[in-house]
């Protein structure tokens, strides 16, 4: 039996991967894949601790959580693309009308 | 039952015509939205004199009562009713929207179908403002009428529109908010009594308010007059009213001069003395001297202004003060005559505007130094500005005397003011009157002809039929109300006697009949 | 049937404004509208003579009535002690000799302006404007309490204002239009005051009421004072006293009618028989009254000096006005009130005739005034001449014509009434030589010598009859007017005995001087006027560049009269330029533009420049909202860990 802390630890790795990707990279289509990196992460989480728990319902919440992922990923990469439509170009550093 | 509700007919009246343009009338067809929006006004003014003579002015109270459960868990609900004053200021209302739409018939170019709908939204907010009972649904009444306001005068205001127009808004809000926490906390104290529960009830708090701890009831005072002495306007809460006057189409500046600024001292005599007695006795030197201070300072900035329509609104926070220091005399006299007064500055300074208006669509400049012997152009025109003007500055037999010589009197026979020193000030107002009212007249309307670029290339006829038609019924109340004042007055008489012993009966320190003041069930 | 009368004797004058004012402009007709107007205060006179023989018949008990019409206003708030203003109207013997005086005068000054206004664009403008006038008079005059009378004291002031400016495209006509009705405000104020003081006082604002509550209140007490003073201030700007007179000489700008009926023989006084009416609150207040003679005794010498160098025909008349309006004064302030009035009445026949003799004289010479300019005018207008040589006469005091009685019995009461001192008899006698020099001047000027104009291009004309009549019935009445107040046999006084027995009452007046120093006093006062009439013609008949002379000699005094004192200069300076350049420069650009709405701009501002700084972290770069989320995660981690 692997102990929950392996999980963990690997867990937050995998966040905090996720997470400087998210920050650094410029590529808007990298910084979508960080960001299901930190998903997964926390799937991983879900995971580890319904098998340590013996609860299922943690194994359920990440079947929610892939199922969000895969529409955030549809609607994600539409933006995208749309986004490139209109910009031509994914660097993020250029796509800045977020603001007022 | 009719009667119940034909008050909230007469209130949503406007809403429904409003609805009715919206829907139905498309907006190139401009004629027709002209006339629908006339005929809703018009049948609200007709269902509203319904309300008069249906009101039974002896007993007194409040009478239509509608209510209606809204929010039970907090006592909110929709409850409406009218005494002698509220009926006043509704026939007020309803009898000047249709005027300023049609005196401005040609003047609106532009969005015509926006501007009417615009129009008839402000007259349900006013309307509503003078009928509710319920402090929470006063409160959603006065803060409604605030968006068509800011509307007709940002989209169909003069050139610095958007200035004036959110210098308008942000200032009313801003007092009106903290008469919101004032509502709130009103409610909040109603629940804190044994076996009291939250409410809102304007007649119910009426027996509360009084129990309220004094410190608490002076920040209460404050709160709910600072919103009203915004609206009124009270000396130094003025500055946005020459804007939003100068900035407004007419029929903007007629209802906001007409009608809008008795929303304020309507709030004084409705909310803050019964409400706050001891508070309001306190501050009566204050108040009154800030009516007296805006008294001469509006007449003597009215006096200097170059542009007509400033010089009518400064003449506004004048008149306005006049209103301030007769309610806050404590007085019959003094409170009747605030209440005529508030009838007749509606009346005079709404007419001024309406004529202004006229000769502004004829030659498109304000400035008084563009005019001069007007009246050897426009002779009915010049006639009706002098009628106009007279009863502005209160000459015997029209109306404004009425309403000045009793507010006056009031302040003069006062017990509260301790000295005549305020009446002594006040009536300096009414030389000053006379200077800034007369000087006007003389630059505009007398002297030679002048002849420049600004009107000399436009036709100056005298007023059209329609133009007489808007007028004449002004100045037949103009005369009327100096006449023959028994008509209006004997209206407003219980509310000022039941006020005035309320509040000497709370300097005397002694328990109040509250069975009299709620005489409703 | 008198209240009926009476009403309708108010009411006539309104109709025939409201009539005239409505659809004068389409009756073409300049007969028919001058009819109207003048069968309007013609048939309105006939009724107040009708009422006054009736009065006459009664007993002096009876000869009081009250019409109640309706309650005008109050709080009606049915509480005891409150305001409560009827539209009532009193007729008594004072206010019915003031409304036939008003009517009566009125009448003949409505004919002549039919000739006078002839071919005038608003004839049914004036003739509107004259009932009107006429109505709100008689309002003043009848009205039994206080309010009522202010709406009458306010009304002719507005008629006045109307019919100042009546030629409103000349400039000078609006201006002084205006600065009459301000000037007349600013003495309301004092009036309105009064009044409150009253109610203060009294309770009640009823004329009844005050009066009977004043008879039992105690002498010099510092509220009766109060209140006669403010009322004073009112009298002062209606009756153009010192120091409210400035208003009258700028109003001959009006028509010459106009000055005749309102600025001469009715309206300015209004002022007279307010405090007359009000003869017992005076009383209460003696104090008061000595102030009322000082002020009235300045005046008229004042006014006298600056009337001898005038050079416009009806600028003279004006300042004739005021000074005669100090002489009724004088006479009230000394509480002479039988002989105030009386003077009010011979006043109002002669000074009509004068002005309306001038109106003739203007309107021969195509609107010339300047009294330099004309000369030798009496063989081209004969009528008017004698009728103005009359009218003259009167005024300077020359026995048996009417301004002799009325101004000796002045002079008389203020020598010898308890009230009144040798000094303010000397000024006035001062005054009367003055009147009777700056009179002849005039007459000499303008009716003889040989003509200064140019008489082959100006050929001046006698006016018509409508014209002449009145002239002829008015200097009839200023020879025969003063003979209902001879001494001893004074039928006036005996009449208005009633009105003014309380206040002698209370003042425990009696009569001190005997009849031989009233003869001697008589004779000083008419050889006075006879020396005054004989220096004017001595000196401009038979020197004529004398005047010019004198001028030379004396620049500064010459300047100083004719330019009127710089009162005109001094007020403009203290008071109007001051408070408007207040107005602009300190309250509106200082305190609105700058102190308040600069703070409201100022906290605008502020709030949006904070807002200018808190937008800089909205850069819209999503990766820095990123950063500024994990940022945030790590500082609330790291401050739960190690707090």
């Amino acid at each position: 039996m692997i102990p929950l802390q392996y999980y963990l630890i690997v867990s937050a790795v995998m966040f905090v991967i996720g997470a400087v990707g998210v920050i650094t990279r410029r590529n808007a289509l990298v910084v979508f894949m960080a960001i299901e990196l930190m998903l997964n992460s926390v799937n991983l989480t879900l995971v580890g601790f319904s098998a340590f728990l013996g609860d299922a319902s943690g194994q359920i919440l990440v079947f929610f959580v892939m199922t969000v992922a895969a529409a955030e990923a549809a609607i994600g990469l539409a933006i995208i693309i749309a986004l490139f439509r209109k910009k031509l170009t994914v660097n993020l550093d250029e796509i800045n009308i977020l603001k007022w | 039952m009719i009667s119940a509700s034909l008050l909230s007919m007469t209130i949503f009246l406007p809403l429904a015509a409003a609805a009715v343009i919206l829907l139905f009338i498309p907006k190139e067809n401009v004629l027709f939205v002209k006339y629908a929006g006339l005929g809703g006004t018009f049948i609200t003014f007709f269902f509203s004199l319904f309300l008069y003579f249906g009101y039974d002015s002896a007993a007194g109270g409040f009478q239509f009562h509608q209510k209606i459960q809204w929010i039970p868990n907090l006592d909110i609900s929709y409850h409406i009713g009218i005494d002698g004053l509220s009926l006043l200021l509704i026939l007020l209302t309803t009898f000047l929207t249709p005027l300023a739409l049609l005196g401005t018939w040609n003047s609106i170019q532009v969005r015509i179908k926006e501007y009417t709908i615009m129009v008839l939204l402000l007259e349900v907010g006013m309307l509503g403002v003078f009928a509710s009972l319920d402090l929470f649904l006063f409160y959603i009444f006065w803060e409604a009428m605030l968006i068509p306001m800011y509307f007709i005068i940002g989209l169909w205001g003069g050139p610095n529109r958007i200035y004036a127009a959110v210098k308008f808004f942000i200032y009313t809000l801003s007092g009106s908010l903290l008469m919101l926490v004032a509502i709130l906390s009103l409610g909040y104290f109603a629940s804190t009594l044994p076996q009291g529960h939250y409410t809102s009830n304007l007649l119910e708090l009426y027996r509360i308010a009084p129990m309220i701890p004094p410190d608490w009831q002076m920040w209460m005072f404050l709160a709910f007059g600072l919103s009203f002495a915004i609206k009124v306007p009270l000396w130094p809460f003025h500055t946005w009213l020459p804007d939003a006057h100068v900035e407004a189409p007419t029929a903007g500046s007629v209802l906001l001069a007409g009608v809008l600024l008795k929303m304020g001292t309507y709030g004084f005599i409705r909310f803050n003395i019964p409400l706050f007695t001891d508070a309001a006795l306190r501050a009566v030197p204050y108040v009154c001297t800030l009516a007296v201070i805006g008294i001469l300072y509006g007449a003597l900035v009215a006096m200097v202004q170059t542009d007509i329509k400033k010089l009518v609104a400064y003449s506004s926070v004048s008149h306005m003060g006049f209103v301030v220091l007769g309610i806050f005399s404590m007085t019959e006299e003094g409170m009747q005559g605030a209440v005529i007064q508030m009838i007749n500055h509606g009346l005079s300074t709404g007419a001024l505007f309406l004529l202004v208006g006229m000769i502004y669509d004829r030659t498109h400049t304000r400035l008084i130094s563009d005019y001069g012997g007007v009246a050897k152009l426009m002779p009915v025109f010049a006639a009706c500005f002098l009628i106009v003007s007279l009863s502005s500055i209160g000459l015997p037999g029209l109306n404004g005397f009425i309403g000045e010589f009793m507010i006056l009197f009031g302040a003069f026979q006062s017990p509260f003011l301790g000295t005549h020193a305020y009446t002594v000030f006040a009536a300096l107002g009414i030389i000053l009157s006379a200077v800034y009212m007369l000087w006007m007249y003389q630059r505009v309307m007398v002297g030679p002809v002048r002849q420049n670029a600004l009107y000399g290339g436009h036709h100056l006829n005298d007023l059209s039929r329609r133009e007489i038609c808007v007028l004449v019924p002004v100045l037949i109340f103009i005369v009327w109300i100096g006449v023959y004042p028994k008509t209006f007055l004997r209206l407003s008489a219980p509310l000022a006697k039941q006020t005035i012993e309320r509040v000497e009966s709370i300097k005397m320190g002694e328990k109040i009949n509250f069975t009299e003041l709620r005489n409703v069930r | 049937m008198i209240s009926e009368l009476s009403i309708a004797l108010v009411l006539l004058p309104l109709l025939g404004f409201l009539f005239l004012g409505l659809f004068g402009a389409r009756l073409k007709n300049e007969k028919i509208i001058g009819f109207l107007g003048s069968a309007a205060v013609g048939i309105s006179f006939i009724l107040a003579l009708f009422i006054f023989a009736q009065m006459a018949a009664a007993g002096p008990e009876q000869r009081k009535y009250t019409v109640n019409l309706f309650t005008w206003f109050s709080a009606f708030t049915g509480s005891p002690g409150g305001l409560s203003i009827s539209a009532a109207y009193q007729i008594d013997q004072l206010s019915i000799l003031l409304t036939l005086i008003v009517t009566g005068v009125g009448f003949l000054i409505h004919i002549y302006s039919i000739g006078y206004m002839h071919g005038d664009p608003g004839f049914w403008r004036f003739f509107a404007y004259m009932n009107l006038f006429i109505f709100t008079m008689l309002n003043l005059v009848l009205a039994d309490n206080f309010v009522l009378m202010f709406l009458g004291w306010e009304g002719v002031g507005l008629c006045s204002y109307l019919l100042i400016g009546f030629w409103y495209e000349k400039k000078p006509a609006g201006d002084a239009a205006k600065k009459a009705f301000i000037v007349n405000r600013i003495g309301d104020i004092g009036f309105l005051l009064g009044m409150f003081l009253i109610f203060a006082a009294f309770g009640s604002l009823n004329f009844d009421t005050v009066f009977a509550g004043a008879s039992s209140v105690s002498r010099n007490n510092s509220t009766m004072l109060w209140i006669c003073l403010l009322l004073f201030l009112g009298a002062t700007g209606k009756s153009a006293q010192i120091p409210l007179f400035v208003w009258l000489p700028d109003a001959m700008a009006g028509p010459t009618p106009v000055s005749a009926l309102i600025h001469a023989a009715t309206m300015v006084t209004a002022g007279v028989y307010m405090i007359a009416r009000c003869s017992i609150l005076y009383a209460a207040a003696p104090a008061a009254l000595t102030v009322v003679a000082v002020v009235g005794a300045a005046t008229a010498i004042f006014a006298a000096t600056i009337g001898l160098v005038q050079n416009d025909i009806k600028k003279i008349l004006a300042y004739s006005t005021i000074s005669q309006l100090g002489y009724m004064f004088l006479a009230l302030g000394v509480a002479a009130f039988s002989a105030g009035i009386f003077h009010l009445m011979t006043h109002a026949f002669f000074k009509a005739l004068l002005f309306l003799g001038s109106g003739a004289v203007i309107h021969a010479m195509h609107e010339e005034q300047d009294i330099q300019k004309m000369g030798g005018l009496k063989k081209y207008l004969p009528v008017t001449y004698r009728t103005f040589l009359i009218g003259a006469i009167a005024i300077s005091g020359i026995p048996p014509l009417a301004g002799f009685f009325s101004k000796d019995e002045i002079l008389w009461k203020t020598a010898t009434g308890d009230q009144g001192s040798w000094l303010l008899w000397f000024v006035g006698l001062l005054g009367a030589i003055l009147t009777a020099f700056y009179m002849f001047r005039l007459v000499t000027l303008t009716f003889e010598g040989e003509p200064r104009f140019d008489e082959h291009r100006l050929h001046p004309h006698e006016a018509p009859k409508t014209m002449t009549v009145p002239l002829i019935i008015l200097a009839g009445l200023s020879i025969a007017g003063g003979w209902i107040g001879i001494p001893h046999a004074n039928a006036l006084e005996h009449w208005l005995d009633p009105v003014f027995a309380p206040a002698q009452m209370k003042l425990l007046a009696s009569e001190s001087g005997s009849t031989g120093l009233e003869i001697i006093l008589m004779i000083v006062s008419v050889s006075a006027a006879a020396a005054g009439i004989y220096a004017a013609r001595r000196l401009y008949l038979q020197y004529p560049g004398k005047e010019r002379a004198a001028a030379k000699r004396f620049p500064v005094l010459y300047r100083i009269l004719s330019q009127k004192y710089y009162i005109d200069e001094i007020y403009d300076a203290v008071v109007v330029k001051p408070i408007a350049s207040i107005s602009e420069k300190i309250l509106w650009k200082g305190i609105d533009k700058g102190a308040i709405d600069g703070s409201v701009n100022g906290a605008a501002s502020f709030i949006s420049s904070c807002a200018q700084l808190l937008r800089k972290v909205q850069n819209g770069v999503a990766q820095f909202y990123a950063v500024m989320f994990v940022g945030g995660i790590l500082f609330i981690l790291t401050w739960l860990l190690f707090r």
